[in-house]
C-alpha cells in the first residue's frame, strides 16, 4: 500500500516474524490489550473507521473491535480527554490518541487540573493513556514537532514515558494501559518506520520506572530517551574509535524515574551528559542534572552537562531545524569535550 | 408526567430544608470566623440541586458543582463527611485534600468531584455517559454548569460531542443571573441559554429553577430519554444566587430590588406554601425542618471534634496503586 500521511506509508498487516517497526509495535500493544481486556478502548481524532489515524497507528482496530470501542471524536481535545477521564472513572481503560503531541496543550486543563489531581483529592482512579506523537527532525514546523514532556513531569499525579525501541514501545504501552493512573505516552514519530527491532509476541511488559542500559561503557554516561537514544548510540560508536567508552542510559520512563540506574551509571563513569530533543531551558535534563549535583557531587569528575534545543519555537526549514536539534554529531562533540574535561 | 405522592413531596421538602439548614449554619460559622478558608453558599439553588438529584436512579452518576450541596446530600454523602470536608478534617470527603465543597467525589455513591476550572466536569460526565453507552448499560450521567461556565470553550466542545455520539447525558445550566459580579447581559447576547441547544441538535428546556417539582419532572424525563438511547438534553434552570459568589463577597453589585423580587420566590418558602395549600399540616413540615436542623447540629458537632489530617500522610494518594 502506498497511501501516505505526513510522508509515512500505511501499514496494513503485521509482518511474519518478530521484527517490527516502532509503529507496528505500538499497534500490536493496542491490539493485544484490546483482545485481552474489553475495557480497553481507543478514542481521538480520525482514529476510527477505515482511516485509522493520521499516522495509521490505529488502522484496522475499528474493523476488529467495532466503532463503539474505537471512537472517532470531533476536533475537541479538552472534551475528549475529559471524556476519557469520565470513562476511566467508570472502569474503562481508554487510550486517547493526540494527533500530534503539540495539540496536547488544547487539553491541558482536562489533563493537569482534572485527571492528574483526582486520585489525590478524592480517590478516583483515572487509568487512561494519552498517546502523543512527538519530536521532529522531519520539517514538520513549529506545531507538529514539539516535545512537551516537561510540563507533564512537572504535574503531580501523572506518569510519563518515552520509548526509544520497538520492544519498549510495546512493553511500555502495555504497562501504561494496565496502570491505574493517567499516563502520557510520548511516541517518537520520527521512529515510527525508521526503527525496527525484535519484539516479543505476547504479554511483553516493560515496567514503568525502569531504565535500560542501551550501551554499556565506562568513561562517560549519556542519559537520554526517545529519538536521542539513537543519536547517542551513533555518537558512542564514533567515539569508541577514539577510545572513549560511552555508556548510554535509555530512561524509557521519565516519571517515575529510575534513579538507581542513573546513580549506578554516574558512580561508574563520573561524567554525565543529559540529552533530549526538548528545549534545554527548564527541560527535564535540568532536573536530572540537579539531582545528580545534589546527591552524587562527590562521585563526579566534571560538572554535569545538558544538551537540548535552544529557547526558540521549532523551526521549519531543514538547515534551521538541523541547527536546532541535538544530533549524533553535536552529541559526539559534547561527549568528547566532556571526556577530555 | 406522573404525579408525586405526598411521601415523595415531603422527601423533596426535607432535602431542601436540610440543604438550607446546612448552608445557613455554614454561612453563620464562617462569619463567626469558625470556618477554614473560603466557602460557597448555594442559597437559592435548593430546588435545582434537590429536584435534579432526586431524579437520578441509584446507578446513574452525577457531577455536581459548588452550588449543588443538595445533590451531594441526596446522593448519600453524609452531612458529617461534608462538614468535615469544609473544616479540612481527616474524615472529610477529601481527607483534607480539597477545599470547601470542591472535590467531593465518591464513586460508591455515583458522585464525581469537581475542580475550580468550571466547565471541566462537563466532558467527564460525558465520558461516564459514553462508558455506559459502550457497555450497553441503561444508565445516565447528570452534570451542572452555571451561566458563567456556559461561556467556556469546553461547554461547546462537550455539548457538541455529546449530541454527535447521542450520549446519555443531561446538563443542567443553573442560570443564577451572575458569574461572580458579572451580570448576564455582559456574559451573553441571548435571553435563554437553553436556546443554544438547537445549535447542537439536542432539546433545550427552560424550567423554573425555584420550583423543585418542575426541576424534578424535567430532569426525570431527560434522564429517561437518555437511558433509552434518545441522547442528551440541555436544561436551563432559572434561579438566583441569593448571597455572594463566595463567603467573603457581599455582592453589593446586585441591585437590592432584584434580590427582593427573587426573595418572594424563595424555593423553600414557595414549596412550603404549596404543600400547605395542598393540605400538608404545618406540624409535619416543622417536623421535617426540626429533623434537618438536628442533623446539621450533629454534623457540625462531629466535624468540629474530628481530627485534622496527619501531616506525615501529605504524600499519600497522589497515585492509585
Amino acid at each position: 500500500m502506498t497511501a501516505t500521511n505526513f510522508g509515512f506509508s500505511v501499514v496494513d498487516e503485521l509482518p511474519v516474524g518478530r521484527t517490527l517497526t516502532y509503529l507496528e509495535a505500538i499497534k500490536e500493544a493496542l491490539t493485544e490489550e484490546m483482545r485481552l481486556d474489553e475495557s480497553v478502548c481507543v478514542l481521538g481524532e480520525d482514529v476510527g473507521g477505515d482511516f485509522g489515524g493520521a499516522f495509521k497507528v490505529t488502522h484496522g482496530l475499528a474493523a476488529e473491535f467495532g466503532n463503539a470501542r474505537v471512537r472517532n471524536t470531533p476536533l475537541c481535545e479538552q472534551a475528549f480527554v475529559g471524556a476519557a477521564t469520565g470513562m476511566a472513572l467508570m472502569g474503562l481503560r481508554p487510550v486517547v490518541e493526540m494527533q500530534f503531541a503539540d495539540f496536547i496543550t488544547s487539553a491541558f486543563d482536562s489533563i493537569v487540573q482534572f485527571a492528574a489531581t483526582t486520585h489525590y483529592r478524592w480517590g478516583g482512579a483515572v487509568p487512561w493513556v494519552i498517546r502523543a506523537p512527538s519530536d521532529g527532525g522531519i520539517s514538520s514546523g513549529p506545531f507538529h514537532s514539539q516535545n512537551p514532556e516537561a510540563w507533564f513531569i512537572h504535574t503531580p499525579g501523572l506518569k510519563v514515558v518515552a520509548p526509544a525501541t520497538p520492544a519498549d514501545a510495546k512493553g511500555l504501552l502495555v504497562s501504561a494501559i494496565r496502570d491505574p493512573n493517567p499516563v502520557i505516552y510520548f511516541e517518537a514519530k520520527p521512529l515510527y518506520r525508521s526503527v525496527r527491532g525484535e519484539v516479543p509476541a505476547n504479554g511483553h511488559v516493560v515496567p514503568l520506572g525502569s531504565a535500560s542500559i542501551a550501551r554499556s561503557g565506562g568513561d562517560i554516561s549519556i542519559i537520554t530517551y526517545g529519538v536521542q537514544v539513537h543519536q547517542a548510540l551513533e555518537a558512542a560508536e564514533l567515539l569508541a574509535d577514539e577510545g572513549i567508552d560511552v555508556e548510554v542510559i535509555d530512561l524509557r520512563s521519565l516519571k517515575p524515574l529510575d534513579w538507581d540506574a542513573i546513580r549506578t551509571s554516574v558512580i561508574k563513569t563520573g561524567k554525565v551528559l543529559v540529552v533530549h530533543s526538548a528545549n534545554r531551558l527548564a527541560g527535564f535534563g535540568a532536573e536530572i542534572t540537579a539531582q545528580i549535583a545534589e546527591e552524587l557531587f562527590d562521585d563526579l569528575d566534571a560538572a554535569p552537562r545538558r544538551m537540548g534545543a535552544p529557547d526558540t519555537p521549532v523551526p521549519f526549514s531543514p538547515p534551521l531545524e538541523r541547527a536546532y536539534r541535538p544530533d549524533a554529531a553535536s552529541i559526539e562533540m559534547a561527549a568528547r569535550n566532556l571526556a577530555r574535561a | 408526567m406522573s404525579e408525586l405522592r405526598t411521601a415523595q413531596r415531603l422527601q423533596l421538602y426535607y432535602w431542601m430544608s436540610l440543604t438550607r439548614a446546612f448552608d445557613d449554619r455554614m454561612v453563620a460559622m464562617w462569619k463567626q470566623g469558625r470556618g477554614v478558608g473560603g466557602t460557597f453558599s448555594q442559597r437559592g439553588h435548593e430546588a435545582v440541586s434537590v429536584g435534579a438529584a432526586t431524579a437520578l436512579a441509584d446507578d446513574d452518576v452525577v457531577a455536581p458543582l459548588h452550588r449543588d450541596l443538595g445533590s451531594y446530600l441526596v446522593r448519600g454523602l453524609s452531612p458529617e463527611r461534608v462538614f468535615s470536608n469544609l473544616l479540612g478534617k481527616a474524615d472529610g470527603v477529601t481527607r483534607g485534600r480539597d477545599a470547601n465543597l470542591h472535590g467531593m467525589g465518591d464513586l460508591s455513591l455515583g458522585i464525581i468531584g469537581f475542580v475550580s476550572h468550571i466547565g471541566l466536569s462537563m466532558p467527564v460526565a460525558l465520558g461516564a455517559a459514553m462508558a455506559f453507552q459502550q457497555r450497553n448499560e441503561r444508565r445516565a450521567a447528570l452534570t451542572f454548569i452555571g451561566d458563567g461556565g456556559s461561556s467556556t470553550g469546553v461547554w461547546h466542545e462537550t455539548l457538541n460531542m455529546a449530541a454527535v455520539v447521542a450520549a446519555p447525558l443531561v446538563v443542567i445550566v443553573e442560570n443564577n443571573q451572575y458569574a461572580y459580579s458579572t451580570p448576564l447581559n455582559e456574559q451573553m447576547a441571548i435571553t435563554d441559554i437553553a436556546d443554544r441547544a438547537a445549535g447542537y441538535g439536542m432539546p433545550g428546556i427552560v424550567v423554573d429553577g425555584n420550583d423543585v417539582e418542575a426541576v424534578h419532572h424535567v430532569t426525570s424525563a431527560a434522564l429517561d430519554r437518555a437511558r433509552g438511547g434518545g441522547g442528551p438534553t440541555l436544561i436551563e434552570a432559572k434561579t438566583m444566587r441569593m448571597l455572594g459568589h463566595a463567603i467573603h463577597d457581599g455582592a453589593e453589585y446586585v441591585p437590592a430590588e432584584l434580590l427582593e423580587r427573587w426573595k418572594k420566590r424563595d424555593p423553600l418558602a414557595v414549596y412550603r406554601a404549596r404543600l400547605t395549600a395542598d393540605g400538608v399540616g404545618d406540624d409535619e413540615l416543622r417536623w421535617h425542618d426540626d429533623r434537618a436542623k438536628s442533623v446539621v447540629d450533629a454534623a457540625v458537632k462531629h466535624a468540629e471534634a474530628a481530627p485534622l489530617p496527619d501531616p506525615s500522610k501529605l504524600l499519600d494518594g497522589v497515585y492509585a496503586q
